[in-house]
């Protein structure tokens, strides 16, 4: 079989699991779900097929298991968002339409991904631009604490999730450049010269200190988390790991001692994690992290069923604030239990083993980082907010990749598989 | 770079293990959760439950039973609790709320309610219906409760603050469980200050009108206390019911003299009577005289086998059921040493003795089967939703305080008591009646606690009863015995 071919039929698949989960949904609210809805699935299958059709005819070498795999990532966050309120699911199919056009767009275009080379340091820019915007009166919005939103009109989007790719890109190409320069090492404590490290640290600090203006903490973690793992993978120097942990515990011990905001984040966590002490807040601060950990608990094995869980109130809303963009991870593991969180961190594991092997097989440095960090970005990502709603590590508000509602964010991880796939099909065709 | 690729994928993989390790240890900790203050998890779900009913004896009359409200926004049917019936078995049956949680048999009986028993073929059942998207059913719990017998009781008790418990003392089943002030089942969620409001003519402060005066309501023994203190005495076999006392009107404790009761002449004096005259009188003179002949120790052993001093084994949620005993600052007390209490006054059940009416009624039941208590049950059996039984509760035996030999003197005594002595007014044509009475002094004047435990017919018991009342004027014989001939004839009809 082709690799197109086997890309179809795994396609074909995640079809026929939305269609199961949306007509499971639907059987269980047919009060509040109208019939027309369960057209979304049949629409969702469609858009992927198109984009299935574009990478016949632009990327045919290209891996067989990441369109598949960010389809099925998609299914389940549509069907959960479809699950919490059928109207905003309408919306994130926009978004994945919209999504879908900018990684065909990406992929007609952009014939040649090593371009993006030449304009590492317009991207790094760039990407340090996108994350200031926030920050500017009359552009920022704030939502829950974090000012990361623009609004221009009536749309808003979130800066932050662009940016990560655009920096993701310009680390792989300087890295790549300075990698020789970087795993030397000179004096004492075998660190590299200022003149080859500068460079990096000011785009670095620009980055986390935009950051912290913002109060995104998620996003400030992801980041660095990238850009270590990055580093590391480019340098083969576990101190760069060792002094960034550091520099990282030193800030975050600095930012607890400022910020109230993250101060309260620490010590909910503390409450809340592992004993979930009467001290969890239940109904202040804590309030969204302990019904997230009860709805979690209440999931079981096997769940409460798609639709069935307890997740709205009477009135409607959602019992868990966020729930259908930070929180969606918690109110999977309450619908479809133990063995439906597992299987979505599962899909992520395969994910990110596609991702890696499409760095293991590239031939330049430049391909290689920049399959790494993208892979990194989603598998970190993925981590950071279900480590956080689930009381594994302290909360910072950050998308699931590919499942939360968002626009910014669907559009952001389509760019990044559009991205991975054109340098999968590369490394196919130089192999052949 | 290739090495540092793969190491970071196994570093991924790790903490993506350690998420999973973290959601399992959430599934886990779900028990000690559930009852957390603001998980909706259990609530929720169990309102998704189509509950069992709660049912009178006869099979028919619901004390509590669901109403089907469709959620619209939530696309699913819940079921909300209703009490047909109102106050009438406001106790034993409590409640089963959303705002306030549960209470009574809806909170001791709520496993078999909704189904979540550890019964396979319940479970296995569900697990189905679970599976194929069918609403989950409870089990029906028929009580052992007389409804028209506990409508009697209700009304006999209206205006007073006290309980009226009855139980058949050959099986252990509680036909008749009544407390006053109640309350209405149906207020509580959403109108609980109702309660409070409706309660409020009560001649008691605080009117409480949700404690559970039967099992909860603690009140002072007075006289009927002298059945645990005659028991002990023919136990002995040292005294008989012919066994003669001298009667000088009071008793002499610590160089002081303890009065008989007094009516408007005076304190009563009998001279030379039986034992069995003494309890007919209630003389307290001379148990006084027979505590301090077999000393505290003795009588509470005594009492100890009657089931004082531990809760008794009734449906009912530990937190709803007091323990009968000598109480000390608010404490159950029991002495080390024997000397630190007063027996001539323990014997005659004042001292600091306090008892629930459920523990009198099984003192009564005692007398009535033999000298064994059957185990009380409120419930007499559960049925699933295809009408199968999934339990009955069978008679067991609980405590066996006197000999058969005791049991029938002490029939002989209780039963002159009702026939010529303070409890005529609890007498029925054409039944004998065995009973006792009791008077008990709180310390403030028209403030007595009443009692009158009895059980008929005295020669082949069906029914044996008790009734306390509290903030009374009159005594056990005018104001308690006549609710339990009420309640009597009611059962034995």
């Amino acid at each position: 079989m082709t690799l197109r071919n086997r890309e179809l039929v795994n396609l074909l698949l995640v079809g026929l699991l939305t269609a199961a989960g949306f007509t499971a949904v639907y059987i269980a609210r047919q009060d509040v779900v109208s019939a027309g809805s369960l057209s979304y699935a049949a629409f969702f299958l469609a858009v992927f097929v198109a984009a299935h059709v574009i990478l016949r005819f632009a990327l045919p070498t290209a891996d067989p298991f990441l369109l598949p795999l960010g389809g099925l990532l998609t299914a389940v966050g549509l069907t959960m968002i479809y699950r919490i309120d059928p109207d905003l699911a309408l919306r994130q199919g926009l978004w994945v339409v919209v999504g879908l056009a900018a990684f065909a767009l990406l992929v007609a275009f952009l014939r040649d991904y090593r371009l993006l080379d030449r304009y590492k340091y317009i991207l790094g820019l760039t990407a340090i631009f996108l994350l200031a915007l926030p920050a500017v009166p009359g552009l920022g919005r704030t939502i829950n604490g974090a000012n990361l939103w623009v609004g221009v009109g009536g749309l808003v989007f979130q800066p932050g999730e662009f940016a990560k790719v655009l920096l993701v890109i310009f680390l792989a190409g300087y890295l790549r450049d300075n990698r020789e320069m970087l795993s030397m090492g000179t004096g004492r404590f075998g660190m590299p010269s200022l003149k080859h490290f500068g460079p990096l640290l000011v785009i670095w600090g620009g980055a986390m200190l935009v950051l912290f203006q913002t109060n995104d903490l998620g996003g400030g973690l992801l980041y660095f988390s990238i850009f270590l793992a990055m580093l590391w993978v480019a340098t083969a120097r576990w101190q760069y790991v060792v002094v960034g942990l550091g520099l990282f515990a030193a800030g975050a011990y600095a930012l607890y001692h400022v910020t109230p905001h993250v101060r309260e984040r620490v010590s909910i966590w503390l409450d809340c994690s592992w004993t979930f002490s009467s001290a969890c807040p239940v109904y202040d601060q804590g309030y969204q992290l302990a019904q997230s950990i009860y709805a979690i608990s209440g999931g079981g094995f096997f769940g409460q069923g798609l639709g069935r869980g307890v997740l709205l109130t009477a009135e409607g809303n959602t019992y868990i604030p966020y729930l259908e963009t930070d929180f969606i991870y918690a109110g999977i593991a309450q619908e479809l239990g133990l063995a439906g969180a597992a299987g979505l961190v599962l899909v992520y594991v395969v994910f990110c083993y596609r991702g890696f092997k499409i760095a293991l097989q590239a031939s330049d440095g430049f391909s290689k980082l920049l399959a790494v960090g993208l892979t990194a970005a989603i598998g970190i990502q993925a981590f950071i907010i279900m480590g956080g709603v689930s009381g594994l590590i302290p909360l910072t508000g950050i998308t699931l990749p590919f499942v939360s509602y968002g626009g910014s964010s669907v559009v952001a991880n389509f760019a990044i598989l559009a991205l991975l796939l054109m340098i999968s099909d590369r490394v196919n065709r130089e192999r052949s | 770079m290739n090495t540092q690729v793969r190491k970071l994928f196994f570093v991924l993989v790790g903490l993506f293990v350690a998420l999973i390790v973290m959601t399992t240890y959430w599934l886990w900790k779900a028990p000690d959760l559930e009852a957390r203050q603001g998980n909706p998890q259990l609530i929720v779900q169990q309102l998704t439950i189509d509950r069992g009913s709660i049912v009178a004896s006869d099979g028919r009359t619901p004390f509590a039973r669901n109403q089907k409200v469709r959620k619209k926004q939530l696309g699913s049917t819940w079921y909300l609790r209703t009490y047909p019936t109102d106050e009438l078995a406001a106790r034993p049956v409590g409640y089963s709320t959303i705002e306030r949680s549960r209470t009574g048999l809806e909170e001791s009986m709520n496993d078999y309610l909704t189904g979540s028993n550890a019964n396979l073929d319940t479970l296995f059942n569900n697990t189905l219906d679970k599976l194929r998207g069918i609403t989950q059913r409870g089990n029906d719990v028929i009580t052992t409760i007389d409804a028209k017998a506990q409508r009697t009781a209700q009304d006999a008790l209206a205006g007073h603050c006290g309980g009226a418990v009855a139980l058949d003392p050959k099986t252990g089943q509680v036909l008749v469980w009544a407390s006053q002030p109640t309350y209405d089942p149906n207020l509580v969620e959403g109108h609980f200050n109702q309660i409070q409001r409706n309660a409020a003519g009560a001649p008691c402060t605080p009117a409480a009108p949700l404690l559970d005066r039967i099992s909860q309501g603690l009140f002072i023994p007075g006289s009927t206390f002298k059945v645990v203190t005659a028991t002990a005495a023919l136990e002995s076999g040292k005294v008989t019911p012919s066994t003669t006392f001298d009667d000088p009107g009071y008793c002499i404790e610590y160089g002081k003299k303890v009065l008989n009761f007094a009516d408007q002449s005076g304190p009563e004096v009998f001279g030379t009577v039986t034992f069995a005259e003494a309890l007919e009188n209630s003389i307290n003179a001379v148990f006084c005289e027979v505590g301090k002949r077999f000393g505290a120790r003795a009588i509470i052993d005594q009492a100890k086998k009657f089931g004082f001093y531990e809760k008794p084994p009734i449906q009912l949620p530990s937190d709803e059921i007091s323990v009968s005993g000598l109480y000390q600052n608010g404490h159950l007390y029991d002495p080390k040493d024997p000397n630190a209490v007063d027996p001539g006054r323990l014997a005659f059940g004042q001292e600091r003795l306090l008892v629930t009416p459920l523990q009198m009624a099984l003192v009564a039941a005692a007398v009535a089967n033999d000298g064994t208590i059957m185990q009380p049950t409120l419930v007499d059996r559960v049925v699933d939703p295809d009408g199968k039984v999934i339990q009955r509760s069978e008679p067991d035996t609980w405590k066996q305080p006197m000999k058969p030999q005791t049991a029938a003197e002490l029939t002989a005594m209780m039963t002159a008591v009702v026939q010529g002595g303070t409890g005529v007014a609890a007498q029925i044509p054409g039944v004998q009646v065995a009973g006792k009475t009791g008077t008990a002094e709180t310390g403030r004047t028209g403030e007595n606690d009443t009692w009158f435990i009895a059980f008929a017919p005295a020669e082949n018991p069906q029914v044996a009863v008790a009734v306390a009342l509290s903030n009374q004027s009159g005594t056990g014989g005018a104001t308690a015995a006549p609710i339990a001939k009420e309640i009597i004839e009611a059962l034995l009809r």
